[in-house]
């Protein structure tokens, strides 16, 4: 079976993040054949770099190309009954599947491989992706239902929550559930963080704050309609979600009363 | 570069996120499109004969591009070869779009970046770290500021 050999290997190298590295001697395998006859077990000192659920080894740290892979997909990693101290032991469901016996120089650093070799399946992290996913929506949740209490008398109350940061996010999260990760650069960037370039939409930068809110106060709504489209603030945001529509009809509610009071003010100037 | 192709061979028998039969030209001199089941399983992308059982080849989707081609056609590369692409001519617009999607989100760096994305919200929202409560808080892979991909 083919494997785009140049491109893995080039991920191997590159300077992405490692999730783990170091020395490992690693057990050298036999052919059944052998098994027979009485042939030491030898073990061979590479470097190993853990890059999600790839585990690749070199000849040493300076090598420019791994000399093996290791598919994590599926494994168990386990203590080692072997003779070495400090061994443990990367198996696979298959029943006639080799094992890989790694020895490790110590028990810390076998605590610390074992620990990150066996959280580094595909599916563990998406796991963990989905989890945080759902936790972000609950927050969201609890958040829009604080926001559904009556409007305040004091406007500079609700200035106040409007310059709150932690408002923002409920524009953000849509996103997210939404397009799923279609605003994220697939190649680009690093995004949710301040580092992010506005290019998605200014996605991972709070949108800014609505004109108007701040001139609520002193009433530039000469014009008898107000474009009710409330001061919405710019993002890219689906009218499906729910937190979307909680967050409108919470801005809606206050463009109410704003609107009620330039109405009672235009009858006094009136009369 | 040695690998355990017979864990790889397993890995494409198991339940596929996206599968489907696509035309598929590989970016070799005088290659054609061809008939090929493709197969999604985690950050791989086996392609098989429409009748094998055993994928002919697996790309695997880290630090690849996906780019709309022409109609109904798309294509993905590696970084360090953009020019060398691998095509792929679906049945449909729609078909095309939603693969290119799922591409997208593939790759087990994708997955880190969004991790890394929730994880600061939820702080932001809450004030808590919610990998804490995983153990895993201070693993590099979850970390903010890792600059490059």
């Amino acid at each position: 079976m083919k494997l785009n050999e140049r491109s893995v290997a080039h991920y191997a190298t590159c300077d992405s993040p490692a999730d783990h590295a170091g020395f490992l001697r690693k057990r050298v395998e036999r052919h059944h054949h052998h098994a027979h006859h009485h042939h030491a077990t030898s073990y061979q000192r590479r470097w190993f770099v853990l890059k999600g659920n790839l585990l690749f080894y070199f000849e040493d740290r300076e090598s420019r190309e791994p000399v093996g892979l290791v598919v994590l997909e599926g494994c168990t990693v386990e203590l080692c009954e072997a003779a070495e101290e400090f061994a443990f032991a990367i198996r696979f469901d298959d029943a006639g599947a080799r094992a890989y016996v790694l020895v490790a120089d110590g028990q810390a650093a076998m605590e610390a491989w074992v620990k990150a070799l066996s959280r580094a399946s595909f599916d563990y992290m998406r796991l963990v992706v989905r989890e945080l996913e759902k936790q972000l929506e609950e927050a969201c949740k609890s958040l829009a239902a604080c926001r559904k209490s009556p409007r305040r008398s004091s406007s500079s109350g609700r200035k106040r929550h409007l310059s709150n940061p932690a408002l923002l996010p409920l524009q953000e999260k849509p996103t997210v559930l939404e397009n799923g990760y279609s605003t994220w650069g697939s190649g680009g960037g690093v995004p949710g963080g301040a580092t992010c370039p506005d290019r998605d939409g200014g996605y991972a930068k709070p949108p800014p704050l609505p004109p108007r809110r701040r001139s609520a106060a002193s009433s530039t709504m000469g014009s008898p309609a107000p474009g009710l489209s409330p001061a919405m603030p710019e993002s890219p945001v689906s009218p499906e979600t729910d937190c979307f529509s909680k967050l409108h009809s919470w801005y809606g509610q206050e463009i109410t009363v704003l609107r009620r009071e330039w109405q009672e003010r235009q009858k006094k100037r009136h009369q | 570069m040695r690998y355990n192709e017979r864990e790889l061979l397993s890995l494409a028998r198991q339940p596929a996120e996206k599968a489907a039969e696509v035309l598929m030209r590989v970016p070799k001199k005088g290659s054609v499109l061809k008939r090929r089941l493709v197969k999604l399983v985690v950050n791989f992308l086996f392609y098989f004969r429409t009748d094998e059982a055993e994928p002919i080849g697996a790309l695997l989707l880290e630090h690849c591009r996906i780019t709309r081609e022409e109609e109904n056609v798309f294509s993905i590369s590696f970084v360090e070869e953009p020019e060398r692409k691998y095509c792929f001519e679906c049945d449909s617009e729609e078909q095309c779009r939603e693969w290119v999607e799922a591409l997208k989100r593939a790759s087990y760096e994708f997955m880190r970046r969004s991790l890394i994305f929730y994880r600061n919200e939820i702080q932001k929202m809450t004030g808590k770290d919610p990998l804490e409560q995983y153990g895993i808080s201070e693993e590099a892979r979850f970390q903010l500021g890792t600059p490059k991909q």
